[in-house]
């Protein structure tokens, strides 16, 4: 009876590996040991932009059972010949695909796809793979216009609040009555144009009567400059002040004017800026990388190939708002919730023509944005971002915005 | 009682010495080189808990683990030993030229200027009109400080140093003009599609041309330093302008000549940065450089055979570090800390090749 029963259960025990063994391959696509991948990053762990592809690539790295030695990492690489080299580099250890994070690698790493055409590149936030006619030469982007619309929304609720409390003082508003809003932007493009009229249109979804100054700092990440721009911000009136650059320099300052007593905020992109701003940060608007990377690697793990622009939203959960700080308006969470939903479901759409106009008109057609001049960007009353390519498309400067230098 | 004190001789006495056989600093040298190793070890060790051993293993191949490796190493080399030789003459003439950098970047700036604007000229003439470009420009850019210098006696110093940030700003001027795509303030590979200005490839290295224009530059210096009479007006300068003088040496137009040669050659790293390597041009093309050829061509002690060996050296730290951060995860922090340990060993045994430390003899009688 004991033999038996051993014998039984023993079955039951090896039943049960068998079936457990076959759900585990049966879900994923083994990988094959001798691929691997290369990251090229423009900084390490400690920029908070490149820890976000760091985190990223590790997740998906994780989900897909792609082991550590299969990751060849290149931390530091400049936006020159040694990114060159890298990407050389990593085709000669045996990568397949090579990713790199920031914008200006993009030209050496088109360089490399022309060299090697084997292997898959991928610029991230780059925007010329779609003209290039390279078909192994791939860009890749999220929809963070969305999430920047949110942290818009965002702000507004705080304007709202500060508006009803009676907070402001008169030099906060222009001689139109409009609140003044602030932004810390890198430069003059369309991935920075798109970004601020994205946060501008959040806010004024709340409250109408804004306008908003964007000061650029001709550099990604530079900490002096940033906190000078968003300190001379505040000195000309600006309230709320949003950021396209990646270092915690406005964060900071801002929280140190707060602290002083004057009502200013920050809204931060990429990670949360509570940990340097607890009292002035509201919430950062940031990418989920790993959406596109468990996507990409995805890709690499079967053979397939990876689509030549890849951007995604808060439909795919791509991007984000990090959490809210203490400072935000009452009810705040209630309406991002909302708005995101409107966003995933479609029914809310941040270009949407009816709520901005330039040069005082509604526009109806738009065939001017850089690199794809001639095709239309305006369909069904708003502005269709990211679809031609993933590199954000808007370029158009709308009323109410004022570029200061 | 105070007397006694102060007749007495202080622990430790710094002397200059008259001079060392080569042999012998060579051996001072290469002891520092070792007990830095050591030092950098232990770090190592204490730190990130790593073997040591491995570590160097690891920042051997990272500069000359594959033939691509070690061209890239090469190349680096180059770049940073042509610096050092447009350098040479200048710092033997105790002329501080500070402004390599800027004379590197206004001799890119030209070639790329070429590149862009010239390409339909046929590829001899291209290249002729490039060089000359860029020799021009580096050469104006050392005459200025040169011309005040004889003239006025400025600092040359603080002027030098000034044309470096004008350099930056007019370079960044030009990277906004030429800027593409559009916005991405940077201006890309410059004729990605016709090659136009490259350098060409001889029995298919990329970088020979590099190596050779850099091996001539250098051995042609070692010649003028050492055998003209230009190279021994440059020395006599350098020790006693009135020695020169009273030789009836021109101060005025050894100054003049020496920076315009100076400035060509660095007019002429600043082509090999953009035309043999880059091919593009940004603020960062000279990368410092200017600067650290000044340790180059001053460790060699204006020896451009000798300069090569530091040059690779310095490249290899830098490629070195490099690997170690890609291969174990660490901060480039932490390896450029292993860079500096081996430079401080280095430098400060010039100290002790140069100076004498005498310690007080224990039985030193009082009044002897």
């Amino acid at each position: 009876m004991k033999k038996l029963l051993a014998l039984i259960l023993s079955l039951a025990m090896i039943l049960c590996l068998v079936a457990c063994g076959k759900s585990a391959t049966g879900e994923k696509t083994a990988v094959n040991p001798d691929l691997k991948v290369g990251v090229i990053l423009v900084g390490d762990e400690n920029e908070g932009y490149t820890f976000a592809h760091i985190d990223g690539i590790k997740k998906a790295a994780k989900e897909l059972g792609i082991k550590d030695d299969q990751i060849i990492w290149k931390y530091s690489i400049g936006e020159d010949q040694t990114c060159y080299d890298a990407a050389a580099e990593l085709v000669d250890s045996g990568c397949k695909y090579v990713f790199s994070n920031s914008y200006g690698h993009q030209s050496y790493i088109e360089q490399a796809a022309k060299d090697f055409p084997n292997v898959t590149f991928v610029a991230m936030t780059g925007d010329t793979a779609a003209k290039s006619g390279l078909n192994n030469f791939c860009n890749a982007f999220t929809n963070v216009y969305e999430s920047r619309y949110v942290s818009g929304v965002v702000a507004g609720m705080k304007l709202a609040e500060l508006i009803k409390d009676n907070k402001l003082a008169s030099n906060n508003f222009d001689a139109k009555k409009n609140v003044k809003l602030g932004y810390v932007g890198a430069y003059p493009y369309s991935e920075v144009v798109s970004g601020y009229t994205a946060f501008y249109l959040g806010v004024k979804s709340i409250v109408p009567n804004v306008v908003m100054d964007v000061t650029y700092t001709n550099s990604w990440f530079n900490i002096t400059a940033e906190g000078e721009a968003a300190k001379s911000l505040i000195a000309g009136g600006c309230v709320i002040i949003g950021q396209h650059a990646d270092s915690t320099g406005a964060p900071a300052a801002i929280q140190a004017i707060n602290k002083t007593g004057k009502p200013c905020y920050s809204v931060g992109y990429n990670v949360d800026m509570l940990s340097v701003a607890p009292d002035a940060a509201l919430t950062s608007a940031t990418n989920n990388w790993a959406v596109y990377y468990t996507y990409a690697l995805g890709a690499a793990v079967k053979g397939e190939k990876i689509a030549q622009n890849w951007s995604k939203g808060y439909a795919e959960g791509a991007v984000a708002i990090t959490k809210l700080g203490s400072s935000c308006a009452d009810g705040t969470q209630k309406k991002v919730d909302e708005v995101i939903k409107a966003i995933k479901d479609g029914t809310l759409h941040v270009f949407d023509t009816s709520t901005w106009t330039a040069g005082g008109k509604t526009l109806t057609s738009y065939t001017k944005s850089y690199g794809f001049e001639g095709n239309e960007l305006i369909k069904d009353g708003y502005f269709h971002e990211s679809e031609l390519r993933s590199a954000p498309a808007f370029d158009i400067r709308i009323d109410g915005i004022t570029e200061l230098n | 009682m105070s007397n006694k004190v102060l007749n007495q001789e202080p622990l430790l006495r710094i002397t200059k010495r008259d001079g060392m056989p080569k042999l012998r600093a060579w051996g001072i040298r290469g002891i520092a080189v070792i007990l830095s190793l050591i030092v950098s070890a232990a770090v190592i060790f204490l730190i990130v808990k790593m073997n040591p051993l491995k570590v160097y293993a690891t920042m051997v191949s990272g500069a000359f683990g594959s033939s691509r490796k070690s061209w890239i190493t090469v190349r680096d080399t180059m770049m940073l030993l042509c610096v050092g030789i447009a350098l040479a003459p200048a710092f033997k003439m105790k002329f501080w030229n500070i402004g390599a950098e800027g004379q590197i970047l206004v001799g890119g700036v030209a070639t790329a200027a070429c590149m862009i604007y010239l390409q339909s000229l046929p590829t001899w003439l291209l290249f002729v009109v490039i060089i000359l470009a860029s020799i021009a420009a580096g050469a104006l850019w050392a005459l200025l400080p040169a011309l005040f210098k004889a003239k006025y006696n400025t600092n040359e110093t603080l002027f030098t140093l000034m044309m470096n940030y004008v350099a930056i700003q007019l370079t960044s001027y030009f990277v906004a003009l030429w800027e593409n795509p559009y916005g991405s303030n940077t201006v890309g590979i410059i004729n990605k599609a016709t090659n136009r200005g490259w350098f060409p490839s001889i029995f298919g290295k990329q970088y020979l041309l590099n190596v050779i224009i850099v091996a001539v530059l250098a051995v042609g210096m070692y010649i003028y330093l050492k055998k003209s009479k230009h190279g021994y007006e440059i020395t006599v300068v350098g020790d006693s302008e009135n020695t020169a003088r009273y030789a009836g040496i021109s101060v005025k137009k050894v100054i003049i000549r020496t920076m315009l040669i100076s400035g060509a050659i660095c007019g002429i790293s600043g082509f090999l940065a953009v035309s043999g390597a880059s091919h593009t041009i940004s603020a960062s093309t000279a990368g410092g450089r200017g600067f650290t050829a000044i340790i180059v061509a001053w460790l060699a002690k204006f020896n451009t055979i000798t300069m090569f060996v530091i040059s690779l050296l310095l490249v290899f730290l830098e490629k070195g570090a490099n690997a170690i951060a890609s291969m174990y995860h660490l901060n480039d922090y932490a390896s450029k800390m292993i860079t500096g340990i081996i430079l401080f060993f280095i430098l400060g045994s010039e100290f002790f090749i140069n100076y004498k430390l005498i310690v007080r003899a224990k039985e030193n009688k009082e009044g002897k």
